[in-house]
Order: structure tokens, then C-alpha cells, then sequence
């Protein structure tokens, strides 16, 4: 299939439609209305459904039900509203459905601003709602990325029948880049047959309940079988990006819209002879903690963390990660304030000079 | 021979019920399940739960069943009807869970027209949660939290779910039955199937209020109950039918 130029928000549209998405509840919130605007009439045309919620609470719960009947779903918005989403995540996560959550984050707290911003790590990577449920967290970088991680997070969420997010910031949102879409995948109720509640063709089935309420007993274990999954994904689903770490010594950690800056600044500062490389978490969680361990530390001299976030959110798990085998420093703007490669430049060349406190 | 003239409905499973003694939510769920029993719709039913005592049903309902969050029922069947449309998808929701925290959904999806029917069991209190203040609770009634009787001075006035909802120009058939008096159980078991037939015919959204009791927090015998029901909560929520498109010439 040819390239063709589009903007953040519309290609994760086209991507979710691609991979098979029949159904999305949503409710408008910028930076993010383009997913909507476009899934009300794209999503008719290929014979799914498209509902305008009265709010992300109830575009949540909309996409509960669809998931409930094997329906690939989703629902997408902006930091404010995934907030309202959070008990339905939970339900999600706790019925056991999958779902593909995207949040094109703007600065916060409260209704902050509809700037870009990586304000919401900590929420994504920790607490997508109460209970202790973890998702995975995937965050795209490149549009062409954005497409292919949208197009496989609907897989993910099915094999491991758990709500996905994708986490983008809103600058990644607005811009257009060239992209090529995979293929109309054909849609199958392989991923999902053995727990719906749809009509299964030429086949009567036992009754089937799909709720969140356990007995203790069965809650315990369900948990333990959570814990599990996550171990998994650390071992197996990890996805990050090295850039010049071959003889790094020292490392910027950034993802999303970050890391590009970062990845310009860092090869001005080679240019300059300064030894700098990147470590890109793709999925936040699993956050790749292996890339750390393996790092040779007789050479790596210090991590900077570079994030649209003050204080910096994932510097809790860089420092996990390195056990303070490195100093850890950390440069942001936050509130909806950008930084370009100039300034990004001259925070890390503080630190690789020895200019850091 | 011998005729058999009342059974189980097969929507239910052959099990002792956990309800308090006189409570109404099983009679509510009984009427349901002998509706879609005559519907012939046992397999292709989908009984969406909420949070609230009529939740336990979840031990005796025999079909598909999806529980949903408190006061999203009306969002979850939504988004199971829109992917599943030739399904027969009915929620069955208390009033703090439809008339409070549930309002905007309930109301939206009437507003939509959703194609499925809501069930609105009106016990005028929070049973589950030990009986506090509803937006249905009648002035003077004492909850938990209204401990000399709902002062609609601070509180407000009951809120009347079938009046609302039948200014909306989508819903199709919105009727309140009162289940303390075998009239009334004998109208409601018509509306529900009425109800359920025009959801089978694609004509939209559908709610039938069924009055009921919570003898356990009003802190009532069954009988009593019953007859508080006559006396104060009938004229407040007056039972019939408020609106039938299916009627008009
Ligand atoms: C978000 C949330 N808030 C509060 C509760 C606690 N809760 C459980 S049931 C209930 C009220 C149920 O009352 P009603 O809907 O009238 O049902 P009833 O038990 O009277 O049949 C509440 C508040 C909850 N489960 N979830
Ligand atoms: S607490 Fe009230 S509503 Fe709940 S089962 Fe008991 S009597 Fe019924
Ligand atoms: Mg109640």
C-alpha cells in the first residue's frame, strides 16, 4: 500500500478500523476529537457501530458492553477524561475484556490545558484505576509507529483479555507525517469464542455471566493469575528502542515526543564528540528494566531523564532499573510547554560537562 | 390428569433465594423471566446486572448475563445492543443506581431511542448499601441518613423516573407498576412483555418502573411493607401507563 500523509489522531483511527475495531464510544475532549470525528463515519462504512457517549464514564461503560459481546472496542481521550474512565478500566480489567484505551494527553492537573504534555506516566504505568490491575502501556514516537502499535494493540488486549492504552502526547496527535497502513484484517472470533456472550453460529452454548464480583477465594487467584501476566510481559513483550549506546556514557531515557527531540539533540552533542545515547521505552509497562541491567556501568557514567513532565515521572522506574548504579538526573518542561532540541541540547551537555549539580 | 398451571420460569435456576423474606426483587426477576419464557427468547436473552440487592441475581438468572458498574447498565447494554443487535437485552437497575449516580445514562440512552428495555425497580432507598436516601425516597420517610425523615428543605423531592423520562420524545414505551398487590403484579407482567415485544419489533427504548419494597431497611415486617407502599408510595409514583407509541391509532 502507497504512503499517504495524515494527521496523529485520524492514522490511530484508520489503524483501530484496520485492525478490526467495530466499535467506539467517546466524548469530546481536544486534543483528541479527530478520533471520533472520523470513526462517526468510517466505522458505519466498514458495518460497526459508532456512539457519541454522554460522557467518558458512560463511553467506558459502552465499550464494556461491546467487548462483552467479542466486539473488537475502543474509546480514546484526553488526560481529564481518562480519568473519568478509570472505574470503568477497572471493570475492564476485573471482567476480564479486552479493550484498546487511547490517551492523547494534554498538561495537567485538573483541566490544565489542552497543550501537550507527559503528565500522565504515573497514572498509565501504575494505577489505570483502583484494585491493582496493571495494563500495558504502549507510546509511539513516530505516526508509522502510532499505526502499527495500534494495529497490534487490539491483539494484545484479546490474548491477554485485559484493557490496552496507548499513550500519546497531544504534539504527536496534531502533527502529520506519511504512513502506510497494514492491511483490512479479517475479522474472527477466534481471540474471543471461548468466553463472549455472542451467538455463536451453528452451536448452542451453556448461559454465560461476564461479571466483576468474585468470592475472596476465586478473587485471590484471579489475582495471583494478573501477577503472572505481568511477569510475562516483562519476559516476553518488552518493545524499546537503543540509539548510539554502543559507548554511551551517558543516557538519555525520554519516550513519545521526547525521545525525537532528544534523538536530534543527541546527534548534535556526537557531533561534538560527547559519548550520549537513548534508551526509548516503547511500552512504558512493561518498562524495560533488562536494558538497564545490561548495561556495562564501568562506562555509562549518568541517565538523564528528558520528559514533558515536572517533576519527571519515570524517573521512579529508571531509577529502579539502574540501583543506583548511576546518577539519575532529569530535565522537563511541563504545563503544556514544549522543549526543542536546543534546549534539551544544552540540559544534557550541563550534565555531560559536569555542569549539574 | 393432572395439569400443570404454575412452574419455574426456565430463566431461573432451582435454588432457595438469598433475598430478604418479602422482598419484591424476586418477584420483579420472576415476572421478567416468565415474560421472555412466553417470548421464547430464553437463549437469546441478555440480562444486564447492576450494582444494587437485584445484582444477586446473578446466582439465579439461567441466560447471558453481564454486570455492569453502578449506574452504568443503561451504557454497558448500549454498547451489547449496538454490537449485537438481534439480541433481546433488558437491564434491570435499582433507583439509586438509575435515578442517582446512573442519571446521565439512563437518560441518554432513552434519548437515543436505545433498543433495549429498562427495568427500574423503585424501593424508595439504598437496600444494599443499609438503607440510606434515594432520589426517590418519599418526604418524611426515614433512611439512615435521613434520620427524622426526608426534609425536602434540604433534600429535595422525590424524583418521578417514568414522568421524566416520557418528555423525551425517543422512548417508545415507559409504564410504573406497583408489585404490592396482585393487580398490580398482574398489569406489570402485561407492560414487561409488552415492553420486551416492542424491543423484539426494533421499536426502541423501553422502561417499565416496578414499584417494590426493602423491609430489611425500612425496618417493616413484609406485610407492612406492603401496605406502606399503598398508603404513601402509590400516590406519589402513580402507577400506569405513561407513554405506548404502539397505541396511538
Ligand atoms: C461507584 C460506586 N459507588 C457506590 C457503590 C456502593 N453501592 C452499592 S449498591 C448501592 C446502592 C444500591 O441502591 P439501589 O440502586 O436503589 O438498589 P437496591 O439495593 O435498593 O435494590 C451503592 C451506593 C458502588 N458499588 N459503586
Ligand atoms: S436489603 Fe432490601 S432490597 Fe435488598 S434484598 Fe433485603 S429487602 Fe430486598
Ligand atoms: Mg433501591
Amino acid at each position: 500500500m502507497a504512503k499517504v500523509l495524515m494527521k496523529g489522531t485520524v492514522a490511530i483511527a484508520e489503524a483501530a478500523v484496520r485492525a478490526g475495531c467495530r466499535f467506539f464510544a467517546g466524548y469530546p475532549i481536544t486534543p483528541q476529537n479527530e478520533i471520533p470525528e472520523y470513526l462517526s463515519w468510517r466505522l458505519p462504512e466498514v458495518g460497526g457501530a459508532f456512539v457519541q457517549g454522554e460522557s467518558e464514564v458512560a463511553s467506558i461503560n459502552m465499550v464494556y458492553g461491546a467487548a462483552a459481546n467479542g466486539t473488537r472496542a475502543m474509546t480514546s481521550s484526553s488526560s481529564p477524561g481518562i480519568s473519568l474512565m478509570t472505574e470503568g478500566l477497572s471493570y475492564l480489567s476485573g471482567t476480564k475484556l479486552p479493550a484498546l484505551v487511547v490517551n492523547i494527553s494534554r498538561g495537567g492537573p485538573g483541566l490544565g490545558t489542552i497543550q501537550p504534555a507527559q503528565t500522565d506516566y504515573l497514572q498509565a504505568t501504575k494505577a489505570m484505576g483502583h484494585g491493582g490491575f496493571r495494563v500495558m502501556v504502549f507510546a509511539p514516537s513516530t505516526l508509522q509507529e502510532a499505526v502499527d502499535l495500534t494495529y497490534e494493540c487490539f491483539d494484545y488486549a484479546e490474548r491477554d483479555r485485559n484493557p490496552v492504552l496507548l499513550l500519546m502526547d497531544g504534539s504527536l496527535g496534531a502533527i502529520m507525517e506519511q504512513v502506510e497502513f497494514p492491511p483490512m484484517k479479517e475479522l474472527t472470533d477466534e481471540g474471543t469464542r471461548k468466553w463472549n456472550l455472542a451467538k455463536h453460529e451453528g452451536e448452542t452454548r451453556m448461559p454465560r455471566m461476564l461479571t466483576p464480583v468474585y468470592p475472596e477465594v476465586i478473587l485471590e487467584n484471579e489475582n495471583k493469575q494478573r501477577a503472572l501476566l505481568t511477569k510475562q510481559w516483562e519476559e516476553n513483550d518488552v518493545r524499546v528502542e537503543e540509539f548510539m549506546m554502543e559507548d554511551a556514557e551517558y543516557v538519555v531515557v525520554a519516550y513519545g515526543i521526547s525521545a525525537r527531540v532528544s534523538k536530534e539533540a543527541i546527534l548534535n552533542l556526537r557531533e561534538q564528540g560527547h559519548k550520549v545515547g537513548l534508551i526509548r521505552p516503547i511500552t512504558l509497562f512493561p518498562f524495560p528494566k533488562k536494558t538497564f541491567q545490561n548495561l556495562n556501568y564501568d562506562q555509562v557514567k549518568a541517565f538523564i531523564d528528558i520528559e514533558l513532565a515536572i517533576p519527571a515521572q519515570m524517573r521512579d522506574d529508571i531509577e529502579v532499573a539502574v540501583r543506583g548504579r548511576a546518577p539519575v538526573y532529569e530535565y522537563g518542561r511541563s504545563g503544556g510547554m514544549l522543549f526543542d532540541d536546543e534546549s534539551v541540547y544544552d540540559a544534557i551537555h550541563k550534565i555531560v560537562t559536569g555542569g549539574a549539580e | 390428569m393432572a395439569q400443570k398451571i404454575y412452574s419455574r420460569p426456565k430463566s431461573l435456576m432451582p435454588m432457595p433465594s438469598g433475598f430478604c423474606p418479602g422482598c419484591l426483587h424476586p418477584l420483579a426477576t420472576k415476572l421478567i423471566a416468565d415474560a421472555i419464557d412466553e417470548l421464547g427468547q430464553n437463549n437469546n436473552a441478555v440480562h444486564v446486572l447492576p450494582v444494587g440487592c437485584s445484582a444477586l441475581n446473578l446466582m439465579y438468572w439461567r441466560g447471558d448475563m453481564l454486570g455492569a458498574a453502578h449506574g452504568r447498565a443503561p451504557a454497558a447494554a448500549t454498547g451489547f445492543k449496538r454490537s449485537a443487535p438481534d439480541r433481546l437485552v433488558f437491564a434491570y437497575q435499582g433507583d439509586g443506581d438509575l435515578a442517582a449516580i446512573g442519571l446521565a445514562e439512563i437518560m441518554s440512552a432513552a434519548n437515543r431511542g436505545e433498543n433495549f428495555t429498562v427495568f427500574f425497580a423503585n424501593n424508595s432507598t439504598y437496600g444494599m448499601t443499609g438503607g440510606q436516601m434515594a432520589p426517590t425516597t418519599l418526604i418524611g420517610q426515614k433512611t439512615s441518613t435521613t434520620k427524622y425523615g426526608r426534609d425536602a428543605e434540604t433534600t429535595g423531592f422525590p424524583m418521578r423516573m417514568c414522568e421524566i423520562i416520557s418528555t423525551l420524545d425517543a422512548p417508545y414505551y415507559v409504564a410504573r407498576f406497583a408489585l404490592n398487590a396482585p393487580k398490580g403484579v398482574n398489569q406489570a407482567k402485561k407492560g414487561i412483555k409488552k415492553a420486551l415485544q416492542y424491543q423484539l419489533e426494533g421499536k426502541g427504548f423501553t422502561f417499565v418502573e416496578l414499584l417494590t419494597n426493602c423491609p430489611t431497611t425500612w425496618g417493616m415486617t413484609p406485610l407492612q411493607s406492603l401496605d406502606y407502599m399503598e398508603t404513601n408510595t402509590i400516590p406519589y409514583f402513580i402507577p400506569g401507563v405513561y407513554k405506548d407509541k404502539g397505541e396511538k391509532a
